[in-house]
């Protein structure tokens, strides 16, 4: 069977530097960190990491109470960045009702603070007399799936990917395929997240958390730097609209990029640690889906979270198949880790270097630690045209993800 | 607590909860039509009330029969005289 060509034509973004695709490029150009110390996360025993990347203040009244009502911050995340999909497409919201139009948009979990709100309630007296209607919905596995297809009105396919830090590369690989097979033209996808101290704590815990730079905030975290000290974590969403090649033409729609490769797979040697063996194979797996040789890789975007064992390895992984001829950066040094997010965020960006002709650093890599393998290490902008990108993400649990884009020639 | 109290604490509970204008809350006000409310909101509706006046009305009949901003009020002044009453 023929598979369609796959495209975007939208992106949105809420991200640690505001609402909108072009306000984090500006930011990712400039050079900004959007890491701030957080001064609650003091209040919190055993915690020795008070650094985050918080989305600074929007306003959710844009969506309509009827369907905010159910959503918890990462829901209005989602939603708000389809909305920016959506627009810069040219695809109305009367539209997503075709029922050519899916969703994928996943999560790491449910809304923590929702659940923490209502056990704190639930505690006083063990009495769930005073539950409100839309507590289930906000803490559900699907619940931004579903929180962004009932404000849409989608009739189409619904997914929601969970898989950590994998969770938003999951969520548009997917989605690339069931377009690519012709089972939906157009699909919404992408990954979001809500900052909650669990999840700096789960990292704190297994001492992958960054912790000697909460004076100094923006410092950390640190990819690939032989002072980094681990993951600052952080929250947004990252959509992407993505569609038959097909479909966008017929539509004139604008398009941004292709997505041409996508490959996942387990990596069953630790629930917890990476293995350079396994990122290598993803990477290979996804080229190989893209119908392309490394040497057409014009920059990889690692997934490289600043933890020692993570970056070491991937930068193993990719040198196993780049060498040190192919730019390297991780944008988690301006954004800390979006978690579900951070793959589709960082798709985008990836979109947005692309369009620019422009390939943005790894913030705050100062000195390459000597246990990373000799890559090209991007350490400032580097301008030229860019055609072929690999982006990674690597998740706890051993899930590991790569998708391959490539420029859309605009005769 | 007046009469008048009672509905404007009904009123501003409501509003806050349902995102509503005090202004367009007149007693003929619909909940369904006007207001837009359903299902999931009349059960909210319910636990506001009851965290706003300190008593228990969700097993309450006559609830069912509640369609109008007023029906509301006399719902629960009702309520309250009922619970005066027994203290």
């Amino acid at each position: 069977m023929s598979l369609k060509r796959v495209v975007i034509t939208g992106t949105g973004s809420v991200s640690p530097f505001g609402r909108g695709s072009d306000t984090l490029m500006d930011a990712l150009l400039a050079g900004r960190s959007a890491v701030r110390n957080i001064p609650d996360l003091e209040r919190i025993g055993g915690l020795r990491s008070r650094v985050a990347a918080l989305v600074p203040s929007i306003d959710p009244k844009e969506i309509p109470r009827k369907f905010r009502r159910s959503m918890s911050p990462m829901s209005v995340y989602a939603t708000l960045a389809c909305y920016d999909a959506l627009a810069q497409a040219g695809l109305s919201h009367e539209e997503c009702g075709s029922g050519l139009l899916g969703v994928s948009v996943g999560s790491t979990v449910g809304s923590t603070a929702t659940t923490e709100e209502f056990f704190r309630d639930f505690f006083i007296d063990h009495s769930l007399e005073r539950m409100k209607t839309t507590f289930f919905f906000q803490i559900m596995n699907h619940s931004c799936a579903a929180n962004v297809a009932q404000a849409l009105g989608v009739t189409g396919r619904i997914l929601a990917p969970s898989a950590a830090c994998s969770t938003g590369s999951h969520a548009v690989g997917y989605a690339y395929e069931m377009i690519a097979m012709g089972r939906q033209e157009q699909m919404l996808c992408g990954g979001t997240d809500e900052f909650h101290p669990l999840t700096a704590a789960t990292f704190d815990v297994m001492n992958a958390a960054s912790v000697h730079f909460n004076d100094s905030p923006t410092r950390t975290p640190r990819p690939f730097d032989r002072e980094r000290d681990g993951v600052v974590c952080a929250e947004g969403a990252g959509i992407l609209l993505l569609e038959s090649l097909d479909a966008a033409l017929a539509r004139r729609a604008p398009i941004l990029a292709e997505v041409i490769g996508f490959a996942t797979l387990s990596d069953p040697s630790s629930i917890a640690n990476p293995d350079a063996g396994a990122m290598e194979r993803c990477m290979q797996l996804a080229l190989a889906d893209a119908g392309i040789g490394a040497d057409e890789v014009d920059y990889v975007n690692a997934h490289a979270t600043a933890t020692e064992q993570g970056d070491v390895a991937e930068s193993e992984a990719i040198f196993r198949i780049f060498g040190d001829r192919v730019p390297v950066s991780s944008l988690k040094g301006h954004l800390g880790h979006t978690m579900a997010a951070s793959g589709s965020i960082e798709l985008l960006a990836c979109v947005g270097m692309m369009g620019r002709n422009v390939l943005v650093p790894t913030l705050n890599l100062e000195n390459v630690d000597p246990a990373c393998t000799p890559l090209n290490y991007l350490r400032q902008a580097e301008s030229g045209s860019v055609k072929v990108i690999i982006k990674n993400n690597f998740a706890l649990g051993g899930v590991n993800s790569s998708i391959v884009l490539r420029s859309y020639p605009h005769d | 607590m007046t009469d008048q109290e009672i509905i404007e604490r009904i009123n501003s509970s409501l509003a806050e909860e349902f995102e509503l204008d005090l202004g367009e809350m007149t007693p003929e006000t619909t909940l369904y039509g006007d207001l837009g409310l359903d299902s999931l909101d009349t059960v909210d509706m319910v636990i506001v009330l009851e965290g706003a006046f300190g008593f228990k009305i969700r097993e309450e009949e006559t609830i069912r029969e509640i369609r109008t901003l007023d029906d509301i009020h006399r719902f629960v002044i009702n309520k309250k005289r009922q619970m005066d009453e027994r203290a």
